[in-house]
């Protein structure tokens, strides 16, 4: 208990001293990064990854492929990933924003498939039989339907990506990671783990992004199901 | 990276290969114990909250907020108390599996029909032997999906754990890093993909040979 | 042998599933529990193996309360086959069937051998015995179910709609088989279902129960058909109880008559002068050959020339009820019932208006039993001597 009273102290002193918040290397400036390396990845991933899942889903195509892909991704180690990318390609942002969006479309992807396809067939027919044309199925059925996979695949891929952001600062990016790599390297514990728990508060903001989100936008009616399911 | 390198050179994985064994067997302990222990958490406490709904929701949240934190982060927080130890990787990596492990176990539980539910207590089974004879039986299928997911992950995830030395495979990653030497990285990329991918179809496997029943479809009408 | 004493049970969400029950249901017999859905049959089914248990009152297994015995224990001694069989998906068949005397402690092998003796017994292959439940249909997955209820060999047997959720056909097999079953074996069975239809076929006794748990009345399968206790019991029973109490009534009351029957070897004249649309033609031993339409008869030569139309069922005096002869009747082309004695030979027809008078001598048979039996014997006397004129 002393041990974590003591670490939250440093964390405060860490937090509280002036120039963490200035200029080049400050938290402001890092979290930008962290920020902008996650956000552009996510939005990229998710145009592909909802485009494909939508598409694989509602045609029921390719199904076979979308399991194959989420297993082989997941397979991928991203640390790996992104620092190969950093040895082939030299320190700049496009290769690796190329390598978070490639982990960050599997989840995106096989989610929406999933959702897509788990919408009960009776009720595909329905609205096919109420007239609604192939576009309307999937925009007024099938998407809200399958709304609550959906935004749990762009959760788990928002959660990867930042983490893998905090990962890409070892072969010299930016982000929050930074504070981390730095402290590690310099044995300045104080750095260490007050960036760490940057770190976990940005992703905590994330997952309560994602539950507001959820609770915004999805239909209540399916809220009750996926709960008692 | 000096231009004319190539991606791999063959030579070197001949020259390090003993060593590299010796990095895989680190590997398999580091991401797959987390696997084994979060299994010996999940099945009791997925049984509490399949049969008490209300504690499902917190618990899976805290699972949720568990696997939210990034890797890297989790690791320094628990080096403070176990230092630069495997236990250090360990524990993260357990608590990660959490979050798809204790749905799985409770989603396995909730799929043991209630017609089957119902027999077996009609039938006199206890409350105990009901679930260790009967229910969870049922769940291992939906068990074994989310224990091929959780092990996956954590293969992938333990190279991680070399930003404080104890990253199994993950050594070659920064090594090829530090020496601007692509073949140690791709070798360790290939190789954690080969454990994962390997691992998932030995899983594959048990599944058909513990659960023969789930295979066979209807035959007759 | 089972015996509900004032039994409730009330949710605390205010709904009363049973209301004040009484019962008392005979060894060995079949007791239906039937009603609308809501009616509390299969709570009450319930409280007998304590799956639920009562708000008020008590339930008395053999003259002992339920509730001095362990649950599992009570209910090991209890077979219980559900609708939806509730087989284990991951046990063969034979092993689900060795379920119960294997928590009994019985060892491995003898609970397979008797396994393998309840498997014959339900009428399927040994070679099922080694497939998984989802490899069989679901009429044989029912049949899996009722062996494996059997298992410890227990008195009492309790089903709730254990044949509602396969097809018709099978149902019909299933329910003919049970009956054979229960032949063998004189469970105590109790029988929950919301089909009057399955209720009269197999039932010694019926329950009905109406909404709100409260029983509207507790009768044999004829006597709830002769006189409904009120309008809900009538109007659950249907409109066509009058059909279905044919069942009840031996053909042999069925009032019939000489009607137009003539020999192959008569010439088509005598069946012009019987003055019917259709004449009945039969072979030298009286034994119907088939119906022909009298204005569509050749100008001359005998019965045997014309074209015969196919006779559709017979019933017979011995064996069948009132309901076969209806059926009979319905199906004739003549739409006459043709009746037979034990040989296959023609006593007499009747039409489907005549035989339902059948259900108003019933009546009268209830209270004057001894004469009217005589008396329908009397009958079938007379039809049998007046056909041999025609």
């Amino acid at each position: 208990m002393n041990e974590l009273l003591n670490q939250l102290r440093l964390v405060g002193d860490w937090l509280a001293s002036s120039q963490q918040w200035h200029g080049d290397g400050g938290i402001p400036q890092r979290l930008l990064e962290h920020l902008t390396y996650s956000g552009l990845s996510l939005l990229f991933a998710a145009l592909i990854g909802l485009a494909s899942g939508l598409l694989v889903g509602h045609t029921g195509r390719g199904a076979f492929a979308v399991a194959g892909v989420a297993t082989l991704a997941r397979a991928i180690p991203t640390f790996g990933l992104v620092v190969l990318v950093v040895t082939l390609a030299g320190l700049s942002t496009t290769p690796v924003l190329v390598a978070l969006v490639a982990l960050a479309v599997p989840p995106i992807l096989l989610n929406t498939f999933e959702g897509v396809r788990g919408v009960d067939p009776a009720t595909r027919d329905a609205a096919r039989g109420v007239g609604m044309t192939e576009w309307q199925v999937l925009v007024r059925v099938e998407v809200p339907m399958a709304l609550p996979l959906i935004l749990l695949g762009l959760r788990i891929a928002a959660i990867q990506v930042v983490a893998t952001a905090t990962v890409a600062a070892y072969p010299g990016l930016g982000g929050l990671g930074r504070f981390i790599v730095d402290g590690l390297s310099r044995n300045d514990y104080e750095l260490v783990i007050g960036g760490s728990t940057l770190v976990v508060v940005l992703a905590l903001l994330v997952q309560i992004g994602f539950t507001a989100l959820r609770r915004a936008i999805v239909s209540p009616g399916l809220r009750v199901a996926a709960f008692t399911s | 990276m000096s231009d004319g390198e190539p991606l791999v050179r063959w030579q070197w994985i001949g020259d390090h290969a003993g060593e590299l064994a010796d990095y895989t067997g680190v590997h398999l302990r580091l991401g797959l114990l987390p696997v084994l222990f979060g299994l010996i958490i999940s099945v009791p406490l997925g049984i509490v909250c399949h049969r008490r709904g209300w504690l499902y929701a917190p618990v899976l949240t805290v699972a949720n907020i568990l696997y939210a934190i990034p890797s890297l982060a989790l690791f320094m927080i628990f080096v403070n108390y176990t230092g630069l130890t495997e236990r250090t990787v360990m524990i993260p990596l357990t608590l990660y599996t959490l979050s798809v492990l204790v749905p799985a176990v409770v989603d396995g539980l909730a799929s043991v029909p209630e017609p089957v539910r119902q027999a077996a207590t009609a039938l006199g089974f206890g409350p105990a032997r009901r679930i260790v004879q009967v229910e969870l039986p049922i769940a291992v299928p939906v068990v074994i999906a989310g224990v091929r997911v959780a092990a996956v992950s954590s293969l992938s995830l333990v190279a991680v754990g070399q930003l404080i030395g104890q990253g199994g495979l993950g050594y070659y990653i920064t090594r090829g890093l530090q020496l601007d030497f692509p073949t140690p990285i791709v070798t360790a990329i290939a190789l954690i993909m080969l454990l994962a991918l390997t691992t998932d179809a030995l899983l594959v496997l048990a599944q058909r040979l513990l659960t023969p029943w789930s295979r066979s479809k209807v035959t007759t009408s | 042998m089972i015996r509900f004493h004032a039994v409730s049970k009330n949710y605390p969400n205010g709904t009363t599933a049973v209301d004040e029950l009484s019962l008392e249901l005979a060894e060995g017999g079949i007791t239906v529990l039937v009603g609308p859905s809501g009616c509390g049959k299969t709570t009450t089914l319930r409280m007998i193996n304590r799956m639920v248990e009562p708000t008020a009152g008590t339930v008395s297994l053999r003259g002992r309360d339920i509730r001095e015995i362990r649950a599992p224990e009570l209910r090991r001694g209890i077979g219980y086959v559900i609708q939806h069989a509730g087989l284990f998906p991951h046990r063969t068949v034979l092993d689900n069937i060795a379920t119960v005397p294997l928590l009994l402690g019985w060892n491995r092998k003898k609970a397979r051998a008797r396994a393998a003796q309840l498997l014959e017994l339900v009428g399927l292959p040994h070679e099922m015995g080694r497939r998984y439940p989802n490899q069989l249909s679901g009429g044989q997955q029912q049949r899996v179910g009722v062996a494996r209820a059997l298992g410890a060999d227990p008195p009492v047997l309790l089903m709730d709609e254990p044949f509602s959720a396969v097809d018709p056909i099978v149902r019909t097999e299933l329910q003919a088989e049970f009956v054979r079953l229960q032949k063998e074996l004189h469970k105590t069975i109790v029988f929950v279902t919301h089909d009057i239809d399955e209720a009269i076929r197999l039932g010694d006794h019926i329950a009905v129960f109406r909404t709100g748990g409260r029983l509207a009345q507790f009768d044999t399968p004829e006597r709830l058909l002769a006189h409904p206790a009120d309008a809900f019991v009538a109007g659950f029973v249907g409109q066509d109880r009058g059909i279905r109490r044919l069942s009840f009534v031996k053909a042999a009351e069925v009032p019939l008559r000489d009607g137009p029957v003539l020999p192959a070897t008569a010439p088509v004249e005598r069946a012009r002068a019987a003055r019917e649309p259709w004449v009945l033609v039969i072979d030298d031993e009286r034994r119907p050959l088939g119906w022909a339409a009298v204005p569509e008869l050749p100008q001359s030569g005998t019965l045997a020339d014309a074209s015969l139309l196919p006779l559709g069922p017979t019933f017979s005096l011995v064996a069948d009820s009132a309901r076969a002869a209806l059926d009979s009747a319905l199906l004739s082309p003549s739409r006459l019932a043709v009746g037979v004695d034990t040989d296959g030979a023609v006593v007499g027809v009747a039409d489907a208006y005549e035989l339902s008078a059948t259900t108003v001598a019933a009546d009268a048979a209830e209270t004057e039993a001894n004469e009217d039996v005589e008396a329908a014997g009397d009958r079938a006397g007379a039809g049998s001597a007046g056909g041999g004129e025609g």
